[in-house]
């Protein structure tokens, strides 16, 4: 099954195009890392989905992005958003208890029962694997916990307000190797329910957890593929040169 | 040696500089507490902030300052109704909304605001806005606190808007991005996420074109009517703590109680704005 579709894309910031005629592909509930270089348009690629470069007065688009075969722009940005949730690189805890932190997304979707609230607390916070970490401590402020502990929290704050793909914006750039196994390992079973897109600049990571693997160069794909076939017969020469660490 | 010599002579008079005006500060307070305080030689204290007459020259001096107090107080109020409001939204429209140009364009308008001297804003408030509160309530006379609020408001919003959206301007992009991903329409990131992040810059945003309302003498004195009785609204004449001074001072005997009188009300405006800008700062510093 298909959850996006790009066809033809172009994007442009102003006089500087970020993306070059991408034509590609996300399957239901796959993880697809999306690899590259800075500036290779790998973000500006993760945010056509949830419609996150409309809000640069500067961008400009040609071509489709469709989800479940409906063109993004024709779902007006609230219900994309909450169908498409995001992590961010920093961890980024709102200055409330673990708790409200959690209950925000639904209280603001007009999730007015408190004991609704708490049960998607919890469920969203066993999802993200941290429930048992913070279980007696719900009512802490949020910057207490450990980076990774925040960046699983707001993993959970994504997954309460119900959506049906996470985009990870590499979400493990600030967290030492043994929180980024613990984000690893969360994504690799939130794959079963969800579709996942991971930009990660660690092409490592990208071995690790894809299902699938593009790679993006100055704004173009170079090459999509599973992640084995990638990782050790890719078909492209810069593909090659850049998961050997070449470049980049 | 030389290089040396001019280094030692540019440090010390630098430091000069930094002494001197701590050395002003303190000979103005001194001067204006030993100035102050000799009124309650005549009066007690109580009956100076409680008494409920200011007849300063009649024999003998009926010297209560609660009918000036209370005017400062429901002028200030007046002012800070109207200009917070329409000071935040204004913040917010700028920092969040306006595009581009309309923005610069608006901070622009603002600053200009900021520039108009206050006597000029007085002027045009006599001729324009007292004939219009007149006319619109139905008053014998439109030099009422309620236009001294109008124009105070106007002071104070250059103030509030500029700080104001500083501090929004200063809430992390993340932020924002964080709740747009959680699928908040504008208006509820900005309610919800931007102005409690903000919070701190706002208060001090507001206390401190509070803290400019309170001292604003000029305007007030040209178009609240300057009388000063207790107002029991806003829709009556009434006289502020500044205008007061401004408008006495001149014609007390130096030395007389009243004279001291005046400067005893320097010092409880002193202390009103002092408070203000010490309770800003705090708000302000917590921020950082």
């Amino acid at each position: 099954m298909v959850k996006f579709s790009v066809e033809a894309l172009d994007i442009w910031f102003g006089k500087t195009q970020a993306l070059k005629h991408v034509t590609m592909s996300v399957r239901e509930k796959e993880i697809l890392s999306v690899i590259g270089p800075s500036n290779s348009g790998k973000t500006s690629f993760l945010r056509m989905l949830n419609r996150f470069n409309e809000e640069n007065p500067e961008f400009r688009m040609s071509g489709v992005v469709s989800m479940d075969g409906r063109d993004v722009r024709k779902i007006d940005r609230e219900t994309l958003r909450r169908k498409i949730g995001m992590v961010f690189a920093l961890p980024l805890p709102l200055p409330l208890s673990i708790f409200d932190n959690v209950a925000y997304g639904p209280r603001m979707h007009g999730e007015r029962d408190n004991r609704r609230v708490a049960q998607i607390v919890e469920r969203s916070l066993k999802q993200a694997f941290i429930w048992d970490e913070v279980k007696d401590r719900l009512h802490e402020s949020a910057f207490k916990l450990s980076g990774g502990q925040q960046q699983r929290l707001c993993i959970g704050r994504t997954l309460a307000v119900g959506p049906e793909v996470i985009l990870f914006d590499e979400p493990c750039s600030g967290l030492d190797p043994i929180s980024t196994a613990k984000v690893e390992e969360t994504m690799m079973i939130l794959k079963k329910d969800y579709t996942i897109i991971l930009v990660t600049n660690n092409v490592k990571q990208a071995a690790r957890v894809g299902d699938r693997t593009a790679f993006f160069l100055s704004g173009e794909l170079v090459e999509l593929d599973a992640t084995d076939k990638m990782f050790t017969a890719p078909s492209d020469k810069r593909t090659d040169d850049y998961i050997r660490g070449k470049f980049g | 040696m030389l290089r040396k010599f001019k280094e030692f002579v540019i440090e010390k008079l630098i430091l000069l500089c930094g002494i001197a005006s701590v050395i002003f500060v303190a000979l103005i307070f001194v001067f204006l507490l030993k100035e102050g305080l000799s009124v309650f030689k005549f009066v007690r204290i109580g009956e100076f902030l409680a008494g409920r007459s200011w007849y300063p020259i009649s024999e003998p001096a009926q010297l209560g300052i609660l009918p000036l107090i209370l005017g400062s107080l429901w002028v200030t109020f007046g002012a800070a109704v109207i200009s917070v409001p329409i000071g935040l939204g204004c913040a917010v429209y700028i920092a969040e909304i306006a595009p581009g140009r309309t923005k610069e364009v608006l901070k622009g308008g603002i600053e200009l605001l900021a520039a108009i001297p206050s006597v000029v804003l007085g002027f045009i408030g006599m001729v324009t806005l007292v004939p219009l509160v007149k006319n619109v309530f139905h008053l014998s006379t439109g030099l009422t606190g309620l236009s001294g609020s109008i124009i105070l408001a106007f002071m104070a919003m250059p103030t509030i808007v500029s700080i104001a959206e500083d501090a929004l301007y200063a809430v992390p992009k993340s932020y924002k991005e964080g709740a747009f991903a959680l699928g908040a329409t504008h208006w509820q990131t900005i309610w919800r996420v931007l102005l409690p992040a903000a919070s701190s810059g706002i208060v001090a945003a507001v206390m401190l074109g509070i803290g400019r309302v309170i001292g604003e003498t000029m305007a007030v004195m040209m178009i609240t009517g300057n009388s000063a009785v207790i107002p029991r609204g806003l829709l009556e004449p009434l006289r502020t703590l500044t205008a007061t001074i401004a408008a006495e001072m001149g014609e007390a005997v130096v030395g007389s109680e009243h004279y001291f009188a005046l400067f005893a009300i320097g010092i409880i405006l002193f202390i009103i704005s002092f408070a203000i800008n010490v309770t800003a700062d705090l708000f302000l510093h917590k921020h950082k």
